[in-house]
């Protein structure tokens, strides 16, 4: 029953793409020429003008554009041109840096926050604040302040990833069974102990959730960030194809974008599982 | 300034010019091109050295006069060199080597204005200076402007209005910024969406919504120009929104907004997708003005003068190259890919040939669409300037004629374009006309009176 439900399920994942396809390719098919033109005239002009092609390319040419990036990911034509296996591994790194820093950050403050309640008050106000705050909105106040577009992509990301992982750390550190906390101090547990083996693993799941959530964000604010800044990146190419008007690149670039976020949710959902305990 | 300073008759101390060696701006000028062609190089430096050594001794002219006079010139030449070794400052002058740096970052904008700086590149006009540049695109202008002011690039391709925003600080810190070279002049247009063939003239286009693509641009003035020539006033009767170039032919699409007056490829961009036409080009409203401007900060080029100056003679050269028609397709080819522009091909090649489809049918034959000058004169500061003045963008006096000095630096990229072979003209400023006006450098508020139509201010 198990099996044939995931089959079925798998079947159901295709028929729907496949729906999905023939619509696409169905809407975007061209009326033929329109108009009469000029045939001097219409050498000059493009597809869309002279063939009443639609400007949203079909799942045909997304396709073979697709292939040809992938045939050659790592070619490098110069600053501005760069596969995208490059621009991609320029965007997890800056990804992975500023979420590495914000991880650094915030699980040993949230640990702060989430032992005291007095501080949990204290600060909640400030991270009320600045959690909702979009990171286009963070990066000319870090392009001014910081005076370098590298470093502010990565702050932007460390600003915003932080939040989450803050709030979830302080909430699952706050939440651990009083009877546990109270069986440790029967024992007479020191503080660092009881914070590493007692709290951390019982606050572990929340704290991997918050995570999970931060890498997300991370990962939605980079394409914002390198659009702005430029240079190279994700985010870089989409809006380089953008400029050429090549809605075909731009797909091409949101199925990617898409696929590496799902692989980073997937790599901290099984982290998640690992440290799940059952009650 | 190439005149003998031991010569008890002339004079040396001014405040006139913009190297302040002269009694006037003409002079300086004069002076500068008269030597070039007379003299060689290595006297002029002499000079010159001299001169300054002279000057800082003796700060009034009369004082200085009465002691040539005393001691006659060849012992006052004896008397200065025991204090200050002439010989060793002249050679130090005189070399255009070593350069201090190699390895430049120059940002530019991906539109057919920078094709000078983006050309340089492919053709080897950097490498001819002995120059490792990397040219960066950059996603818009108030990021270019960011990135230069914080020394991401040593040298970038601005609107020729930001150096002179930038330096009187209008819309960022002041810092003193120079525009030695135009990049290209003409080369803009305005573009409506094709709905609106049939509303040619510019009285039935209240309520429209237009695109420009910076506060500080050309293109922003010269619309703000053409609109209120025709009796719209572009604050109240239509709405300018700043929108950049990329986006502009994706808002026509969309119909956010009715037409732009944009930079190349856009207009082109937009009529061969097919959702607009040119309405008129800006060669039709003001024939030859400047657009875009190779921008550098004060400090790059006092710190290091001869990357500046090879940097510079680079950028001359390609901009000489491009102005000749017959190296057009080639640059075409050359700045098309994603490296470069990222755009068709055929769509440059229209846009730097001048034989172009208009979005109505037609195709049209205008082969000055572009011109690429780099002479930075004068007077297109000052009238961007008057412009800035009309619209509210500066308030107060301005002293039009130090600003534009400072900042246009037409001296330097007159010795420069002769140094690569060019011909420069012998004058910093010159009169021109917009829109059937003519426009006189040295009466500019009497320029801005005169205009019915600007903001109250």
């Amino acid at each position: 029953m198990q099996t044939s439900l995931s089959i079925r399920a798998g079947l159901l994942s295709v028929l729907l793409l496949a729906i999905f396809l023939s619509l696409w390719q169905f809407s975007t098919m061209g009326t033929g020429p329109t108009t009469d033109m000029d045939p001097e005239y219409a050498k000059l002009m493009g597809l869309t003008a002279t063939t009443g092609k639609s400007a949203l390319p079909g799942p045909m040419d997304v396709g073979a554009a697709l292939w040809n990036h992938l045939r050659d990911p790592f070619y490098d034509n110069g600053p501005n041109d760069k596969g995208l296996g490059i621009q991609l591994a320029y965007s997890v790194a800056r990804v992975l840096l500023g979420y590495l820093l914000a991880v650094a950050v915030a699980i040993p403050l949230g640990f702060l926050i989430g032992m005291s309640p007095l501080v949990s008050r204290a600060v909640d106000p400030f991270i009320q604040v600045l959690k909702p705050i979009s990171p286009l909105a963070w990066m000319p106040l870090a392009l001014y302040t910081i005076k370098d577009s590298a470093i502010s992509a990565i702050f932007v990301i460390f600003i915003c990833a932080i939040w989450p992982m803050l709030i979830n750390t302080a909430f699952g550190v706050a939440a651990v069974r009083k009877e546990w906390i109270n069986v440790a101090r029967t024992l007479e547990v020191g503080t660092f102990r009881r914070a590493f083996t007692i709290i951390l693993p019982a606050a572990a799941p929340t704290i991997l959730t918050g995570m999970r959530i931060s890498i997300g964000i991370a990962w939605l604010v980079i394409v914002a960030a390198e659009m702005l800044v430029g240079g190279t990146g994700i985010g870089y190419f989409v809006w380089n194809e953008w400029n050429n008007l090549s809605i075909t690149n731009v797909i091409i670039a949101i199925l990617v974008i898409g696929v590496v976020g799902m692989l980073f949710d997937q790599v901290l959902g099984r982290l998640t599982r690992l440290v799940t305990f059952p009650e | 300034m190439f005149d003998n300073p031991f010569d008890p008759k002339t004079t040396l101390s001014s405040a006139g010019c913009s190297c302040g060696r002269h009694r006037s701006e003409h002079e300086h000028a004069s002076a500068l091109q008269a030597t070039e062609v007379t003299s060689g190089e290595e006297k002029i430096y002499q000079n010159v050295i001299a001169s300054t050594v002279l000057r800082a001794m003796f700060p009034s002219d009369v004082s200085r006069r009465i002691f040539l006079k005393a001691v006659g010139s060849a012992t006052a030449v004896a008397a200065v060199s025991q204090f200050f070794p002439l010989a060793t400052a002249t050679e130090a002058f005189a070399q255009t080597g070593p350069l201090e740096k190699t390895k430049l970052n120059v940002g530019f904008i991906p539109i057919t204005c920078a094709t000078p700086i983006i050309t340089a590149a492919p053709m080897g006009f950097y490498e001819k200076q002995g120059l490792d540049v990397q040219v960066i695109k950059t996603a818009g202008w108030a990021v270019i402007r960011d990135k230069t002011l914080n020394k991401e690039y040593d040298a970038a391709h601005m609107l020729s209005p930001m150096p002179l925003a930038i330096t009187m600080g209008l819309g960022s810190n002041p810092q003193p910024y120079a525009a030695p070279a135009i990049e290209n002049i003409n080369g803009q247009a305005i573009t409506l969406a094709l709905k609106h063939k049939d509303r040619r003239d510019p009285k039935d286009w209240k309520g429209f919504k237009l695109a420009v693509p910076f506060d500080y641009s050309m293109h922003n003035y010269l619309l703000r120009y053409y609109l209120a020539e025709h009796g719209i006033d572009p604050d109240t009767d239509v709405q300018i929104r700043a929108v950049p170039p990329p986006e502009m032919v994706a808002n026509l699409r969309a119909e956010n907004i009715d037409g732009f007056l944009g930079p190349d490829p856009m207009n082109q961009r937009a009529v061969y997708d097919g959702v607009g036409f040119i309405h008129i080009l800006t060669k039709d409203i003001w024939e030859g003005h400047p657009c875009c401007a190779f921008a550098a900060s004060k400090q790059f080029i006092g710190e290091m003068p001869n990357t500046y100056a090879a940097l510079l003679r680079s950028i001359i050269s390609a901009t000489a190259y491009a102005h000749d028609p017959k190296n057009r397709k080639e640059i075409a080819t050359a700045i098309a890919p994603a490296n470069y522009l990222n755009q068709p091909e055929t769509v440059l090649e229209q846009i730097l040939t001048g034989t172009f489809a208009d979005g109505l049918g037609k195709v049209v034959q205008q082969p000055n669409r572009i011109d690429f000058d780099p002479f930075p004169w004068q007077s297109f500061a000052v009238w961007i300037m008057t412009q800035m003045k009309r619209w509210g963008q500066i308030k107060g006096d301005v002293d039009y004629a130090a600003i534009a000095s400072e900042v246009f630096l037409a001296t330097d990229t007159a010795k420069l374009m002769a140094e690569v072979g060019m011909q420069a003209p012998k004058e910093t400023t010159k009169t021109f006309v917009v829109m059937g006006k003519t426009f006189d450098p040295a009466e500019p508020q009497a320029y801005l009176d005169s205009f019915p139509i600007k903001k109250a201010s």
